[in-house]
């Protein structure tokens, strides 16, 4: 029996750079690990707690259009009812997603220009980038894409954002905001707040939404550069009341991010999801750069092209609720091509353009091109078709807009007018 | 030739004794051969002993075990005979010695009494190898038999005539019984029997045993005995007895008693470390005397006495810190408090006997390292009350002309500087750190230079960080200290391998700074410095290289968003260092291993900058321009054999992975094999569960992508599953990870779901009872974890899948586990939090289809009340998310 070995260590780190690494990394895995079951659990939760104050009534063709920005819906061929099984397996919450597709609410195409702008709405300078919902619940904070798939997954400043130390949120405490993010910069500039620390703005005004999100988000320290428990930037857009001046600084002004067109808000309009008149999105060349739709590969068609979903009898109509009738489908076209009601149609406008009679659309020459992209899930809206249709050929100009607001001398008259009369 | 141990009735043979004679007389001329010196030679002879255990065990063994017990054969081939036959009962890896233990235990009786016979015979004789050999045989058949209550007399057979013995057969007797207390546990030997064993083991210790070589061989057996005289330490007069038989030993003339005796008193420090209370002092005096006096091999064990008596008390003074205040069974007897005013001084004696360049040998261990070690375990016992008994010591010695009076005071000082707490060491640290800084450029001595480096290193690594409150580190001299520090990374490989060591912890200490750090304007140079530094010529040796990569990785883990540009820079260089590795041809097996270890540390390090550049969306975007060129590097890296390269090259892909996502997919072809090949190394298991980490990462980076892999993936891990050859410790995360790609590929999962369940529910079965020791309940609970892991995947997976229904039929097994551990009452935190996710995720999934099972169970009730009322958050939370998911399943 020799003697037994008592060297100890000496002038050396107990634990090897090797090991700690290993360590660090089934750290990282198992965080990972909690964070996809995490996000499969919080999913039904939000679902749970968040459906209840949300209309329930709208059909899912009100998820409408599809934006020119360079979005990629991808995934929204999972909401037809006819799943093939790869895509089944994909489908972890269905509901999920059409339920997160249908909470935004969507602008309409400013065809033509509101009365009182100055008075009853607001401007500001839509950032390019992602549209998405912004959720912090639970430790964790998820972005949404329109289409339900999940942006990013992280920890935010947000309430119920972060797993901090000092985590003092309650499980009921969460937040929703619409956002957009803009990859260039890596922010989440925030367009509209839906829920705060769990109290929901649904039912408020925007003016008063716009006033809330200023306070709101520049408290909670969201806006702070990135750290450990915030991992992305949070941004505010400048909100204009929609005067000439406003107007004009919204359209010109310098922002830290990529303009894409013009957003309207009416001032006393709730959060409402879906298709609304009650925000408008306006746009030219000197503030987006997507003005003119473009085909898949990028380039702008000669000849405006439309989606219409095709109806029984041949009805082609918009996404609209109640769609809009943009004309009928010959039936030798719907048997030779094996069309059937509910299928997604792209023509082009013709030469013959669309007409319209007081404000009315009233013809339409359409060419029958071929069924839509697959990954299309809904037709084209009326204020979208009509929109692109002017664009192309007497565009509405800022011009016109600026033109419409009352000078700002005749907006300080008013009040002085009213004196008068006393 | 001596026969008195044979038994007459192993005579009754004659048949086999004389076939045994006739092979023994060959056995000697193959044993012979096979240690000749003739290559050929030893092959044949290798080979023939080969066959002849093959065709006849019964006779090879027992041949060898005549050869060993035949006093008239050559010494040589006794002794490989016994070698032989030791090597038949036992084997290190758990299968092999499984087999052998089952394959002796089918054993032909009579052919077992009879080698057993022999054996015994052997102790006996005049040979002092071959009773050596003979013992640890016996031994190890002892260590099979005893178990299986076989052999009952062989202990009464060894001590009954022990007394009567001459004293070389005495000794082997004594030897006999010390290595039989090493194969055996404790609980298979009854007191009465141990009592004996005590009796004979202790008396051959005493004084009064007049031959050196019996006491020295009774003090030996004696410290594998301690373990079974649990009973006797309980009692005052017994224990008495011991210890004082031990004590005298220590001053026996014979250096090897001394010593041994020594490792008894070690031994007893931390198996009886409760009974010492009454010996405390004269062990005192004895270790002094030792430790100031006695030969180094003395004096080492002298000082590992008190080195372990801190440990004892460190790890009571933690649970006494921690939650289970009270809930100790043993309590702090300060001994080392206590022994302080004496203990600090004699230590600090031995820091001024170092050796001549101790610091660039690896293997050096002597008075001084043992007393350092000792003095940093002490520190780390009192805290504060070292530092005043301390300080006189350095401040006399640190300006001293005699290199040896300055290191030591500043060993002193390094090793006081874990334990005592900040504010004491503070105002120290501040005037010192000057003046080390200063050494470590100006000292003329080596030696006083890597201690002074080691201590700076030691300064950074308790003292500076967030949590201490007055940084020792400041505007003012932080310039400074780095300046230093990368100057003396030029220095020898010993003093900058030091060096480094302190750039890691000054690195570390940053590391929660926030946006902005003190060292991003450093940044640059210092991984300049770290790379040059693993480009030395010598950088080979005092693993300089090694400690150069660790400290990169650091400094860029701790680094901030400032220097991320930077760390961008890094990635091709850390590219083309790994591609060079690749390009070199024809290597000498001593080269190839250097490139292998080289290799390791590159990927280590490309790991650590995927991990930080990952963690941040703007980085990663631009990293990912280089993610397929380092796939193309780390594909390479595994065409090269070596399991500490794979491991790390697997790791770093698994962080690739993670920051890559879906797009992960593209490499997969080419990464498949290799992942497959890592899951079947079951010989290297590190490289195994690394890879099941990473099967982890793919399945949540590719999600359905990982569809077409699935089967090979499954099957290899239900094979590992299965097999009881692979690391027990790869097993939970094997759990874990059915439940990753369940997440992943929903309801696909399906194909696998018969196979995986009945694996799950096998093992749920075996995890929902412990029993046995701590490590065996840790095991135990990150079994149950990996199960429930699995459980909460699978049954996400499946969530509004039109396929639910197939989960049904497992869930009353599920929850009937879930009841089981709840019962069971000894779930750590993690598995209380999984478990209780799982019962959410099943009514989450399956609703209304269980609401009645759910009821029913205890886990919906009680376990579910206690989780809600858990003050740990994640428990709670988990909780909270089972309730909603219930109560919206039973409202169905």
């Amino acid at each position: 029996m020799a003697p037994h070995d008592l060297r100890r260590p000496f002038k050396r780190a107990a634990i090897s750079d090797q090991q700690k690494r290993r360590e660090l990394s089934l750290l990282r895995q198992e965080q990972n690990r909690r964070d996809a079951q995490q996000q499969a659990r919080c999913l039904a939760s939000s679902i749970l707690s968040l459906q209840s104050p949300v209309p329930e009534s709208e059909p899912e063709q009100s998820d409408i259009e599809l934006e020119t920005a360079p979005e990629i819906e991808k995934e929204s061929g999972t909401l037809s009812k006819d799943l093939d099984v790869p895509r089944a397996s994909k489908l972890r919450g269905p509901e999920v997603r059409k339920w997160f597709a249908r909470q935004l609410m969507l602008p309409e195409w400013m065809i033509d220009v509101p009365d009182r702008l100055s008075q009853d709405w607001y401007v500001y300078a839509r950032p390019a980038g992602k549209r998405c919902f912004v959720v912090s619940s639970n430790g964790t904070t998820v972005s949404r894409q329109r289409n339900g798939s999940i942006l990013h997954h992280f920890p935010s400043a947000l309430p119920a954002g972060a797993k901090t130390r000092d985590s003092s949120g309650s499980g009921q405490s969460y937040c929703i905001l619409d956002c957009i993010f803009h990859e260039l910069d890596q922010t989440y500039y925030v367009i509209d707040m839906v829920c705060w620390n769990g109290y929901s703005l649904y039912d408020c005004t925007s003016e008063f939404r716009f006033f809330w999100l200023n306070s709101k988000i520049e408290e909670s320290g969201a806006c702070n550069p990135p750290s450990c428990y915030h991992k992305f930037r949070f941004s505010t857009v400048p909100v204009y009341t929609c005067d000439q001046n406003g107007l004009y600084a919204a359209y010109t002004g310098v922002v830290p991010y990529v303009k894409d067109g013009l957003l309207f808000y009416n001032k006393h309009a709730h959060y409402q999801t879906g298709n609304t008149p009650l925000v408008l999105v306006w746009k030219d060349e000197n503030c987006s750069q997507y003005v003119i739709d473009t085909d898949s590969k990028g380039e702008i068609p000669s000849q405006q092209q439309v989606v219409l979903e095709l109806q029984d009898n041949g009805k082609l109509v918009t996404s609209d609720d109640p769609p809009v009738l943009f004309g009928y489908l010959d039936g030798d076209i719907i048997q030779k091509s094996g069309l059937h009601s509910g299928n997604l149609l792209r023509f082009a406008v013709s030469d013959g353009g669309l007409s319209f009679v007081d404000g009315k659309l009233d013809k339409a020459d359409l060419n029958y091109l071929g069924k839509a992209n697959r990954g299309r899930a809904f037709a084209d809206s009326y204020s979208k078709v009509v929109f692109q249709f002017t664009v192309r050929h007497s565009p509405l100009k800022i011009d016109d807009l600026l033109a419409s607001i009352n000078s700002p001398d005749d907006q300080e008259k008013k009040p002085c007018d009213v004196e008068m009369v006393g | 030739m001596s026969n008195c141990y044979v038994d007459p009735k192993y005579l009754s043979v004659p048949y086999q004794l004389l076939s045994m004679n006739i092979r023994a007389m060959e056995v000697t001329q193959v044993l012979l051969n096979a240690q000749s010196i003739d290559g050929a030679v030893r092959k044949n002879a290798e080979e023939s002993l080969k066959q002849f255990q093959e065709q006849n065990l019964p006779a090879f063994l027992l041949s060898l075990s005549g050869e060993l017990a035949n006093e008239e054969k050559p010494v040589e081939t006794r002794k490989l005979a016994g070698l032989i036959l030791k090597n038949a009962l036992d084997a290190k890896e758990q299968h092999r010695k499984y087999e052998l233990v089952q394959r002796w235990l089918s054993l032909d009786a009579n052919a077992k009494s009879q080698i057993k016979a022999c054996v015994l015979k052997t102790l006996s004789s005049a040979v002092a190898d071959a009773r050596s050999t003979a013992s640890q045989v016996i031994a190890k058949v002892a260590g099979i038999e005893l178990p299986q209550k076989q052999w009952p007399e062989l202990i009464g057979s060894l001590l009954s005539n022990i007394h009567q013995l001459r004293a070389h057969a005495k000794q082997a007797t004594l030897e006999t019984l010390g290595y039989l207390c090493e194969e055996v546990s404790p609980d298979i030997i009854d007191q009465d029997q141990v009592n004996k064993i005590l009796t004979a083991v202790v008396q051959g210790m005493s004084a009064s045993e007049g031959n050196t070589d019996v006491r020295l061989a009774a003090t030996r057996a004696l410290y594998n005995a301690l373990g079974f005289a649990q009973a006797n330490f309980s009692n005052d007069m017994e224990r008495d007895y011991i210890m004082r038989v031990v004590c005298e030993a220590t001053l026996s003339p014979e250096v090897r008693i001394r010593q041994a005796a020594f490792e008894c008193l070690v031994s007893i420090s931390s198996t009886y470390y409760e009974k010492l209370a009454p010996y405390i002092q004269d062990i005192f005096s004895i270790t002094a005397k030792a430790v100031r006096e006695d030969e180094e091999p003395v004096s080492l064990q002298a000082i590992e006495f008190w080195s372990s008596i801190c440990d004892e008390e460190i790890d009571i003074l933690e649970d006494y810190g921690g939650e289970f205040t009270g809930d100790s069974d043993i309590p702090c007897f300060y001994f080392i408090k206590q022994a302080l005013p004496a203990l600090v001084p004699m230590l600090l004696e031995t820091l001024l006997k170092q050796e001549e360049d101790q610091d660039q040998d690896e293997g050096a261990w002597n008075i001084a390292m043992a007393g350092g070690t000792c003095l940093g375990l002490v520190a780390r016992t009192v805290g504060d009350d070292i530092v005043p008994l301390v300080v006189p010591f350095i401040e006399e010695n640190i300006t001293k002309p005699d290199w040896r009076q300055r290191e030591a005071a500043t060993y002193a000082f390094g090793s006081i500087l874990e334990g005592p707490s900040p504010e004491k060491l503070i105002p120290l640290v501040n005037v010192a750190l000057n003046f080390m800084l200063s050494a470590l450029t100006k000292d003329p001595n080596s030696h006083v230079k890597d201690t002074t480096a080691w201590t700076v290193g030691r300064i950074f690594e308790f003292l500076h960080g967030s949590a201490v409150d007055s940084p020792i580190i400041t505007q003012a001299n932080c310039q400074q200290i780095v300046t230093v520090l990368l100057q003396s990374m030029k220095d020898t490989p010993n003093v900058a391998e030091k060096a480094c060591g302190a750039l890691y912890f000054l690195a570390q200490g940053y590391e929660d700074v926030g946006p902005s750090s003190p060292l991003t304007p450093f940044f640059q140079e210092i991984v300049q410095s770290l790379l040059t530094v693993t480009h030395r010529e010598d950088a080979g040796e005092s693993r300089l290289r090694t400690a150069a990569y660790e400290t990169l990785n650091e400094v860029v883990r701790c680094s901030t968003d400032e220097t991320a540009p930077l760390v961008l820079q890094l990635v091709p260089v850390i590219m083309m260092e790994l591609h060079n590795t690749l390009e070199g041809q024809k290597l000498s097996s001593d080269e190839r291993e250097k490139q292998s270890e080289l290799q390791g540390l590159l990927c280590g390090c490309l790991q650590v900058i995927i991990q930080k550049l990952g963690s941040s969306e703007p980085t990663k975007y631009v990293f990912m321009q280089y993610a397929d060129q380092i796939m193309g590097l780390f594909l390479r890296v595994f065409a090269c054999r070596s399991s500490t390269v794979h491991e790390e090259a697997m790791l770093a892909i698994g962080a690739l992975a993670y920051a890559t996502g879906p797009d992960f997919a593209k490499y997969m072809p080419d990464f498949y094999r290799y992942l497959e090949m890592g899951l079947q190394n079951f010989e290297e298991y590190q490289v195994c569960a690394v890879t099941v980490g990473v099967v982890g990462d793919i399945s949540r980076a590719l999600e359905e992508k990982i569809v077409p892999y699935c089967d090979g993936i499954m099957t290899q891990l239900l094979k590992n599953l299965s097999s009881n050859q692979l690391h027990r410790s790869v097993k939970p995360p094997i759990f874990s990870c059915f439940g990753d790609i369940a997440l992943a590929v929903g309801e696909y999962f399906e194909k696998y779901l018969m196979w995986a369940m009945s694996a799950l529910q096998r093992a749920a079965e075996l995890s929902t009872h412990t029993a046995g020791d701590d490590e065996l309940t840790e095991y135990t609970n990150s079994l149950r974890n990996g199960i429930l892991e699995a459980y909460s995947g699978i049954f996400q997976g499946f969530k509004n899948s039109p396929k639910t229904q197939l989960l049904i039929p497992y869930a009353p097994h599920i929850l009937q586990f879930l009841d089981g551990i709840y019962m069971e009452k000894d779930m750590d935190d993690v598995v209380m939090k999984t478990a209780i996710g799982v019962l959410g995720d099943l009514a989450d999934t399956l609703g209304s289809h269980a609401g009645s099972l759910i009821q029913q169970s205890r886990s919906s009730k009680d376990f579910l009340n206690e989780c809600l009322s858990s003050e740990d958050h994640m428990i709670k939370e988990s909780a909270e998310w089972a309730k909603l998911a219930i109560s919206r399943a039973i409202s169905v």
